[in-house]
């Protein structure tokens, strides 16, 4: 592992101070970015330790959602009451992602901001993109089996190995940010981006800025919620396909519903045409299977993880099933 | 000689990188209720930190990647993987390892059950198990629910079978002593085990409302908890 300096952040001011020198990486949980320092992948000359900062806790906002500082771990929020309440989705999100133990060290921030799990990625004799960008994509012609099948580009198939983060996508949530020059924010599907010609940049995070709050608006029918991971084992993997869907049904007519998909793509991927697709549509299988088709129409699979386009259509189909159950 | 300084350190520069070596931080480690003093690599993780500067060897280096739970330890009373924590950031925090979970009056419920069950095979994986499953339990009592558990909505957690593989899903054994662990688990839950020797090394205690674990069923069954 390369040295690095190491220091103990007194308050996010003198983070984003420390932050602003390139090379610097903050250190929250650190159960990604301590296991990609064991692996070369990343090299930072400074760690920023920010796991003593109270950036505060799960509070209720007026309009029924949460505020979520950024500094709360993963099994605090999947625990929260508020949380499995009114959206159930992110407290299963959470609870199907990594294991106890990870899931007790991995803060809020951090985990909007793990790395992909690609394994081209991770290994660096082997070229890749994202990591060593011009160097090329050896996943694409090979091992695919857990790649993108949406938004991929020619230069990288790498998909998010999120849960929460899936489940925040499908509620619109705002992650607010701090830099130097002051508080910002994005709604997460403008936080997140897809892989284009530069694979190296996950989110449009500025550089030096420190994620501060996730901020989840509030959604009356989050309540009619759930999320579906399909994966290898059946406990503590990444998933290969994940739903995360809310649904709201009266008289046999879809009012409004949310979705996003995991595993699928370089972002987790909000399914607007299905979405779109459904508002207004009766609850059949007919229009669920026809909202799935619409969204994954677009998906350019590779020959190892075609598999992912049938299997998304049935998490989907299924998923939306399970929520309007008694309406159909 | 001007363009050479480019590749090649001064003498100066390498003078002070030999005297220096890799960047350190003095820190004070409080391991099992003892304050242990260390310069520490910052690289160095508290698995190694534990195991080599501490000489407590029964935290174990399985994959060293987070992917198998042989380090698992207690901080603060919560379980964490000690491979992925750095020694450095775990100053102020109390860490227990399971040389530090027997007391005066003998084993700690979770060792004892683990015993009772025969619940290894070769142990390597069993420290980490055992400190996982004292985390765990701590985890039921404050009514945290599970990927096994069907309405996350509902307050009130019952550990049976599924739930406790689910839940001890972080913890590998290759030798696939699941069917024995399963069962111990379960028995420290129910027993005398809600007294806690992790607890009275913790500076701070965990926040773990009390609440009640009820058990379920338990039917025999031999699947692993990484089916």
């Amino acid at each position: 592992m390369k040295t690095f300096e190491y220091e103990r952040a007194t308050s996010v001011r003198s983070a984003l101070t420390s932050l602003g020198t390139p090379g610097t990486k903050p250190l929250a949980g650190g159960t990604n970015l301590v296991d990609l320092l064991k692996l070369g992948v990343e090299r930072p000359d400074l760690l920023v330790d920010i796991n003593r900062l109270d950036f505060g806790g799960i509070e209720p906002t007026d309009d029924g959602g949460l505020l979520i500082g950024a500094g709360v771990r993963n099994s605090d929020l999947a625990a929260d009451l508020l949380v499995r309440t009114r959206f159930p989705l992110l407290a299963k999100a959470l609870l199907s992602a990594a294991s106890g133990q990870l899931r007790n060290m991995a803060s809020t921030g951090g985990n909007l901001l793990q790395r992909t799990r690609c394994t081209y990625f991770m290994d660096t004799t082997k070229p890749c993109n994202k990591r060593d960008p011009g160097s090329g994509c050896p996943a694409i012609p090979g091992a695919s089996r857990e790649l993108g099948i949406l938004g991929v580009s020619n230069d990288c198939i790498a998909t998010h190995p999120g849960d929460m983060a899936v489940a925040l996508t499908a509620l619109g949530a705002i992650i607010h940010v701090d830099t130097l020059d002051g508080p910002t924010s994005f709604e997460i599907g403008e936080f997140y981006r897809l892989p284009g010609a530069d694979p190296t940049r996950d989110t449009n995070l500025p550089a030096g800025a420190l994620i501060t709050a996730v901020e989840i608006p509030g959604l009356p029918f989050g309540a009619v919620s759930t999320y579906r991971k399909a994966r290898d084992r059946a406990s503590y993997a990444f998933g290969l396909v994940t739903v995360a869907a809310a649904l709201d049904v009266e008289d046999g007519i879809v009012r409004d519903v949310r979705i996003a998909l995991g595993g699928v793509s370089h972002k987790p991927w909000r399914a607007s045409i299905a979405e779109e697709s459904l508002r207004g549509k009766l609850v059949t299988a007919r229009s669920f299977e026809a909202a799935a088709d619409a969204e994954l129409a677009a998906a350019t699979p590779t020959e190892q993880n075609a598999f992912k386009v049938a299997l998304a259509k049935r998490m989907l189909v299924g998923t939306l099933h399970e929520l309007a159950g008694g309406h159909e | 000689m001007e363009h050479a300084v480019d590749v090649l350190p001064t003498t100066d520069e390498s003078a002070a990188t030999a005297s220096a070596g890799p960047p350190t931080t003095r820190v004070t480690l409080d391991v099992n209720g003892s304050e242990h003093p260390l310069d520490i690599d910052n690289r160095m993780s508290l698995l190694d930190a534990l195991r080599e500067k501490l000489a407590l060897t029964g935290s174990k280096k399985g994959c060293d990647h987070g992917q198998c739970g042989a380090c698992t330890v207690l901080i603060d009373g919560r379980r964490a993987n000690s491979c992925l924590t750095l020694a450095v950031s775990a100053e102020g925090s109390a860490i227990t390892t399971v040389e530090g979970l027997a007391d005066d009056e003998g084993l700690h419920p979770v060792q004892q059950a683990f015993l009772d069950r025969d619940a290894y095979q070769c142990g390597y994986c069993t420290p980490g198990q055992i400190c996982s499953a004292i985390g765990m339990l701590r985890e039921a009592r404050a009514g945290w629910p599970s990927h096994a558990t069907h309405d996350v909505a509902l307050d009130g957690v019952v550990l049976d079978d599924d739930e406790v593989r689910e839940r001890m899903s972080g913890n590998l054994c290759r030798c696939g002593a699941y069917v024995n662990i399963v069962p111990a688990v379960l028995d420290a839950a129910e027993g005398s085990a809600m007294r806690d020797a992790a607890d009275s090394h913790a500076a701070h205690a965990p926040d773990v409302p009390d609440a009640s674990v009820t058990r379920g069923t338990t039917a025999p069954d031999t699947t692993a908890a990484t089916r």
